[in-house]
């Protein structure tokens, strides 16, 4: 034998799914979404996005090389998906200057500051979403109309108006459950056409990105709770409508599932999507706000470490001694 | 019953072309160096000097203390050396070197034993231990130890171990095809030295001619009567409750033939995490375990050869051959044109759990069923990057351990608290490693992890 062989410690083989080969899958499940609120709010929604991600591959690229890391690691899609999500969680007609301060903080604040990809504690793009709903309420609870409605420039969401009317189903105000799942109704970039997101979830699904178990437990949490106590009567809620009328589809299938933020094994994620429903389901029922989903994600973002340390599986065989 | 278990991964099988060619005859090689460490236990006492001549199947060396194991000459010829040399774990052991001058018989002799289910067990059980039978599913523990539990530890049932789950490797597969009915005889005589009254022959649902030839072999043993099978069988199909003896077609996953698993998905059973098998009433064996124990007992031969796959990308044609023990991988793999091209790394065992190698010329021992060689892209470990916190790792660890959280332990050197979130229960399995997206070598940090706390706690 002329040549030296190699050697390392097994497995030989290994599976050829990689952080990057997810991350950029994700990116492509979420395509369906925005194309679906390009066409419902028009151009001005298709900028936000581009400079949502371009913001959030600057600013990633510029911590990575000011920490002295390979910058190369902007290539695994992670800053491009915080930067997509933010601009999905963000109203159509803001001005630009918004994406991009929201994908920085997101960046910065939210992600590197804890140590980059795999380290940070909230999701970045919440993170971001929050700073500019903070700073800047005004803005982000403006709502531009959607394309089929001729005679509004602005308009208020199904779930603020449905709070406004003091829990009574915004169905009777014009929005019927068609409408919902199409994207016709004023809403966030990205969130307004259920049909496309659960199209792009599918795929995760299908691909086995996700499981089931925080997706299905949040949104199952939400219909109940909505059903039993969000409408006129006890039990007279209309678990479809909230489910499908504010930012749930977007943050259960793609939000609350970010890896990093959420809890390592599947009981854990199974506490962790009902505390999401439940959250959502208070907030949107008793703060001031009318939706609570990102902010509902955020606490349960806080909460993960504490869940992983309850929930980790015992190993097979355990005696308790 | 599930017939599968929590974890695993699924490898791509790779296995399919050597599957379907027979074993090749016999390899007699020039030169053999057999290890006197083969098993788990204390080494052999040679009994042979240098420049003894040895016919093939005489004795070498003898077991020297009670969980050790006989060991034979291979080859008929000289006996050159006895010196320490590699072994395919990498350990330093004490080998003898015989050589033929290439006139002498080959052949190990067999005696032929009537009825040997009559023998008494204590009979039966020294047959085998001076076959010098180990477990040849890699463990390699003596075979006459495991059949021989305390008689406080009744065993109600045996598992056969075909499930083979390592990727590329065929030879048990190849075995039970065209051993079958010797398989089955040898299934019997562990029954009988243990006492059990039922047993599982354990073969995954990708494997299908072993199903059958071990279901015909079944079909003429006396006390089974066969039903007609006219389907293909499917993962937690019972395919026939015949007589004591049963097929049991699992799921294909890894490691669905880790003793642990195989038992969870045959009989529901959860072995203690620090117990054996045994502590659930339990015995597996490898197939080819059970092969040796028929030649041992029905034939009177000592475990000298077994079947071997040549495998892997590098490999023109991947194919199964008897090889004799002590015969060195680079002899087998020396006809020209066994290679499409050079490997860049020689795996003895699986490409999961096997040990990759410095060199080819490492002698072909009793526990080891293949060799898998690797070129290029197979052997490029990606670069480490950071856990993202999928879980993937906790959904694949059969032993439902924590692989990332132990990692990160590891790595901050926190023993007590590895130790803790249970790292040595970690068999090795490798499927951690092999699914993690960031490619982070978990195994690595799992060996190193026990390995320091076993010296640590070796200090204390």
């Amino acid at each position: 034998m002329s040549k030296p062989l190699a050697v390392s410690i097994g497995p030989h083989i290994k599976d050829p799914v990689s952080t990057k080969k997810i991350m950029w899958a994700v990116v492509a499940s979420l395509a369906p979404a925005a194309a679906a609120g390009v066409f419902i709010f028009g151009l001005n929604s298709l900028y936000v996005i581009i400079a949502a991600v371009a913001a959030a591959i600057a600013a990633e690229t510029a911590v990575l090389s000011i920490r002295k890391k390979d910058v190369g690691a902007i290539r695994d899609g992670s800053a491009v998906l915080t930067g997509l999500l933010l601009a999905y969680n963000l109203p159509p007609q803001v001005p630009l200057w918004m994406p991009i301060s929201g994908s920085i903080f997101a960046i910065v604040i939210g992600k590197q500051v804890f140590g980059g990809l795999g380290h940070n504690v909230f999701n970045p793009a919440l993170t971001g979403r929050a700073f500019l709903m903070i700073s800047w309420p005004v803005y982000m609870t403006t709502w531009q109309a959607p394309r089929w409605a001729p005679d509004a420039v602005t308009r208020a969401t199904p779930l603020a108006v449905c709070k406004a009317g003091g829990g009574e189903c915004a169905m009777l105000k014009g929005v019927t459950y068609l409408d919902l799942l199409l994207g016709n109704r004023p809403g966030c970039i990205g969130e307004v056409c259920v049909i496309a997101l659960l199209l792009g979830a599918a795929f995760l699904f299908i691909k086995r990105y996700i499981t089931w178990h925080i997706p299905f437990t949040y949104i199952a949490t939400v219909a109940l709770f909505s059903w039993v106590f969000n409408g006129p009567a006890l039990f007279k809620g209309s678990a479809v409508f909230f489910v499908m009328a504010g930012g749930l589809i977007l943050g259960a299938f793609f939000m609350a599932t970010d890896y990093v933020t959420s809890p390592l094994s599947a009981r854990g994620k199974v506490v962790f999507g009902i505390g999401c429903g439940v959250l959502t389901f208070l907030i949107r029922r008793f703060s001031g706000y009318p939706e609570g989903v990102s902010y509902a994600i955020l606490i349960m973002n806080a909460m993960t470490p504490m869940i992983d340390r309850y929930t980790l599986p015992k190993w097979f065989g355990f005696v308790k001694r | 019953m599930s017939r599968s278990f929590y974890g695993g991964v699924h490898p791509p099988a790779s296995t399919t072309i050597a599957s379907d060619r027979p074993i090749r005859r016999v390899f007699i090689p020039k030169k053999v160096i057999i290890p006197l460490s083969q098993h788990t236990g204390s080494p052999a006492e040679p009994v042979v000097g240098v420049g003894a001549s040895v016919k093939a199947g005489e004795l070498i060396a003898k077991p020297s203390g009670y969980i050790s194991a006989a060991v034979h000459a291979s080859i008929s010829g000289k006996v050159s050396k006895i010196a320490y040399s590699h072994t395919h774990n990498q350990a330093r052991v004490l080998c003898v070197t015989i050589e033929s001058s290439g006139s002498e018989d080959q052949e190990v002799k067999a005696r032929a034993v009537e009825n040997p289910l009559l023998l008494p067990t204590e009979e039966i059980l020294n047959m085998i231990r001076d076959a010098g039978i180990v477990g040849m599913g890699g463990a390699a523990f003596p075979t006459h130890v495991k059949l021989s539990p305390p008689k406080t530890r009744p065993v109600d049932t045996v598992i056969l171990n075909g499930a083979e789950c390592e990727p590329y490797l065929t030879c048990d597969q190849r075995l039970m095809v065209e051993k079958s009915k010797a398989v089955a005889r040898g299934l019997e005589i562990i029954m009988k030295t243990l006492g059990a009254k039922r047993a599982f022959i354990a073969v995954e649902d990708n494997k299908l001619a072993a199903i059958y030839a071990m279901e015909r072999a079944l079909e003429k043993t006396e006390d089974i009567k066969p039903k007609t099978v006219t389907h293909r069988p499917k993962p937690g199909e019972y395919r026939r409750e015949a007589g004591s003896i049963t097929m049991a077609v699992l799921k294909t996953k890894y490691p669905q033939g880790a003793e642990r698993q195989i038992i969870k998905a045959i009989l529901g059973r959860v072995v203690p995490a620090e117990g054996l098998p045994i502590d659930v009433g339990c015995v597996v064996q490898n197939v080819a375990t059970a092969y040796a124990i028929y030649e041992a007992v029905y034939l009177s031969r000592p475990l000298v050869e077994r079947v071997v796959t040549i495998t892997g990308p590098c490999v023109r044609e991947p194919f199964n051959q008897w090889v004799r023990v002590g015969t060195l991988l680079s002899d087998i793999t020396a006809a020209s044109g066994t290679f499409v091209k050079e490997p860049k790394k020689v795996i003895v065992g699986g490409p999961m759990m096997g040990a990759a190698q410095y060199s080819m010329d490492v002698p072909i021992s009793k526990g080891v069923g293949g060799a898998v060689f690797m070129s290029g892209e197979e052997i490029d470990r990606a670069r480490e990057s950071v856990c993202i916190r999928c879980g993937k790792c906790i959904e694949a660890c059969p032993m439902e351990l924590v692989p990332t959280t132990l990692m990160y332990r590891v790595k901050k050197e926190m023993l007590p608290e590895a130790k803790e979130f249970g790292i040595n229960n970690c068999y090795e399995c490798g499927a951690c490693a092999y699914t993690c997206p960031a490619k982070i070598p978990l195994l690595d940090y799992m060996k190193y992890g026990k390995a320091k706390i076993a010296s640590l706690e070796r200090k204390i």
